[in-house]
């Protein structure tokens, strides 16, 4: 091979012969499933403003006070900037960790300020735990449904993930028991459950207080640590907050948090609080991921909470959300055909439908991307091909008129492929072909 | 003289967006570098006002599927006088409509696989088992189900085994009320990208396509390294010749313009078999394409400068 040949010819391959991806047998065994998916390329249309998207979970934003951030973070790099915009510690801005541990204390949390570790989202502080723990073939239990992204992030680490039931109470304590009395059953290694208490995502349900600490119990009587990721804890509709399960067992739980869905998604700034131990680990963890996370950032955060009425503006978004949850469930209520049910949620982002027998509603998307709705499909919150006849639904970003507008489409649509299961009988699901990666719409 | 203007339009609202965000943004970098001062714009509420107001000198349609490769978008170019690469919107109806370009096809004695078009209603009103036994009785196993109108192998499905193909059916009506049957052929499948020069229409060389997973469905598409081409294909100079003068056939029958590309299979026995032809063909990294004009010695920008310069001269 000579210097001059395009690079898409492999060496030694016939003449003439393109493979677009010269790296092809050099990639590690965990990017099976990175490949594009026509479902993932149908949200590049549900973004246009045509669309009512009730697929992301992305913050009302419009409800943050930009003119006040915008002086505040001119005044930040004039004032701060030669710190802003160097290097820091892997570690986290001492001063946001403390104000981490303030808003912690909200839940029940007492952590000293050394035990918080800023990441780059909490999804950073999800793949360094996972890289931490799981060897390939480890067990991960988790709820079903769970957090695409901690699908993608413990497919990533080769880790096989064993789904445990819910109902409207969260976690099933009992279900739990049984996954762990047979994974032992068959010398599988449970290296730590991973559980969205409050306002799960996408469920919308929240674990029952009396249920919390039967669910510590189960998970230190069977050594099996506790990843608790709470994003939405302070977004309960009625101001009301649940004790956290790290306040109730702190050695034995990993705690992760976020300002995307309290403050600002962009600014990616999330936060681990482990014990002592798993923290250290976790700081060189981060330190060969990012160096550090950004600065500015994380400086931008601590202004906010030092200088805004950040809980005022917590319930302002309560309250936005309420409204459009309230939106939302009436207009399911109003036009969902029979034989579809749903969650009620009390807080957080989400419901979760769940369609009558033989519609599969990943087969549904493209009708419902033509009838310009996108909601996010079941099995991507399943690492098993289950959810096949669930769907999640967002109303946290539309206004409640194009919640309204979104559902009474979404409605059409399902009418449409219910009378087409009726005619073709009920299909078999297709199986998940791999590993789902998060993508913003599905965050 | 002031530089040429060319409004790529690309995006839109069909389901094949992102691939035609992907092929505007290619074909917008490689008009730029042969000088051209290029506008990539979506099709959306603002496009008229901008087409009005700018008044470029060519606009290029990279829209993929729906209203950018129907003749919906043609249609307003040709009411705002605005000169365009690629078919006109007569045009585009006639090759859009899958069954209806087979037909027009097959009526020139080419050959197409024998398929069906069948609506929705059809099975709902005379019971779906039955026409279903019916089509695999008429076209045998296995077979190919497609949306009768759009690309990207969005919706198609390969059917192996006749218990396959309730699922299958509602997999293809998710895109479209209409479904084409066609029987599955097996042998070399290629595509065959055409160009219009002073000469009149060309083919150039074919690209053969080989996908690892033997479908070569969207992922094996748009996902680098999960199918092999060759440019050229490996086909005899006869077949080569054949699959040239079938793409160069369907570009006239159809009355397409500019570019277009023929997607055929060369069966064991030698028969080359059209399947569809797209007024809009994709442009991506991935596309066959760019590979075809780079085994022709030219260029994706070359190629579109050239017609751009021809939409313009037909407009003056």
């Amino acid at each position: 091979m000579t210097a001059s040949q395009p690079p898409e010819h492999r060496p030694g391959s016939e003449p003439g012969r393109h493979n677009l991806d010269p790296h092809l047998d050099r990639y590690a065994a965990r990017t099976a499933g990175m490949t594009a998916s026509e479902i993932r390329a149908l949200f590049a249309v549900a973004s246009r403003p045509e669309v009512v998207s009730l697929a992301g979970g992305m913050p009302n934003l419009a409800a943050l006070p930009l003119d006040s951030l915008s002086r505040q973070m001119a005044e930040l790099i004039a004032e701060d900037g030669l710190v802003a915009l160097q290097y820091g510690s892997a570690h986290g801005v001492p001063g946001l960790r403390e104000q981490i541990c303030e808003i912690m204390a909200m839940e029940g949390i007492s952590a000293h300020p050394d035990d918080v570790v800023v990441t780059v989202g909490s999804q950073m502080g999800l793949d360094m735990v996972t890289r931490l723990f799981c060897d390939p073939g480890d067990v991960v239990i988790a709820e079903g449904p769970s957090y695409v992204g901690a699908l993608g992030s413990f497919a990533a680490y080769q880790a096989n993930v064993v789904h445990v039931a819910m109902d409207d109470d969260g976690l099933v304590p009992e279900a739990l028991r049984q996954a762990l009395a047979e994974a032992a059953r068959h010398d599988r290694r449970v290296k730590f459950l991973y559980t969205i208490p409050n306002f799960h995502n996408p469920a919308g349900v929240t674990l029952a207080t009396e249920r919390r600490a039967e669910i510590l119990e189960i998970c230190a009587e069977h050594g099996v640590l506790v990843i608790e990721d709470n994003p939405y804890g302070l977004l309960g509709f009625d101001g009301q907050t649940y004790p956290a399960l790290r306040s109730m067992d702190p050695d034995n739980v990993v705690y992760l948090g976020s300002f995307s869905k309290t403050f600002a998604s962009g600014l990616r700034v999330g936060w681990v609080l482990a014990p002592h131990a798993v923290r250290e680990k976790l700081v060189l963890a981060a330190e060969s991921a990012t160096l550090c996370p950004p600065t500015l950032n994380q400086l931008v955060v601590s202004r906010y909470l030092s200088t805004h009425d950040w809980k005022g503006q917590i319930k302002t978004f309560r309250e936005n959300y309420r409204e459009r949850r309230d939106a939302m469930l009436s207009a399911l209520e109003q036009h969902l055909p029979p034989g579809c049910t749903w969650t009620r949620p009390d807080g957080g982002f989400y419901v979760w439908v769940t369609v009558p027998e033989g519609v599969d509603t990943k087969a549904m998307l493209p009708r419902a991307v033509t009838a310009r709705v996108a909601y996010a499909s079941g099995t991507g919150f399943y690492s098993d091909g289950f959810g096949s006849r669930q769907m999640r639904l967002s109303y946290c970003y539309p206004t409640p008129e194009r919640i309204r507008e979104g559902v009474r489409r979404l409605a059409g649509v399902l009418e449409s492929e219910m009378e087409l299961v009726r005619t073709f009988g009920s299909v078999t699901t297709r199986a998940v072909s791999g590993p789902q990666f998060p993508g913003p719409d599905t965050a | 003289m002031a530089e040429r203007t060319v409004a790529v339009l690309a995006g839109g609202l069909s389901h094949e967006r992102d691939v035609s965000l992907r092929s505007g943004r290619r074909l917008s970098v490689a008009l730029r570098e042969q000088g051209l001062t290029v506008h990539e714009w979506d099709t959306d509420a603002s496009l008229l006002a901008r087409l009005r107001d700018e008044r470029p000198d060519s606009a290029v349609v990279a829209l993929h599927g729906g209203e950018g490769e129907n003749g919906s978008v043609q249609t307003v170019l040709e009411m705002l006088g605005i000169p365009y690469v690629g078919t006109s919107s007569q045009g585009c109806r006639r090759a859009w409509d899958k069954p209806i370009a087979k037909a027009l096809v097959a009526k020139a004695d080419f050959a197409t696989p024998k398929w069906t078009v069948l609506p929705h209603s059809t099975f709902r009103e005379l019971g779906a088992q039955a026409v279903l036994d019916a089509m695999v009785d008429s076209l045998g196993l296995p077979l190919i189900l497609k949306p009768d109108q759009g690309g990207s192998a969005l919706g198609t499905q390969v059917v192996r085994d006749a218990a396959e193909l309730p699922a299958a059916m509602v997999g293809c009506f998710a895109y479209g009320d209409t479904v084409l049957a066609e029987r599955f052929i097996d042998g070399v499948e290629v595509a065959v990208t055409v160009v219009e020069g002073d000469e009149g229409p060309r083919a150039l060389p074919a690209v053969e396509i080989v996908p690892e997973s033997g479908v070569y469905d969207y992922t094996a598409r748009y996902t680098a390294g999960l199918t092999d081409f060759f440019s050229p294909a490996r086909l005899s100079d006869q077949a080569a010749k054949a699959v040239g003068e079938l793409a160069v056939g369907a570009h006239r029958l159809l009355g397409l313009r500019d570019i277009s590309r023929t997607d055929a299979i060369v069966a064991a026995d030698g028969t080359v078999y059209f399947l569809e032809v797209n007024s809009s063909p994709g442009l991506t990294e991935t596309s066959t394409v760019p590979m075809a004009m780079e085994a022709a010695g030219t260029s994706l920008g070359a190629v579109f400068a050239d017609l751009v310069s021809r939409a313009v001269r037909r407009a003056s």
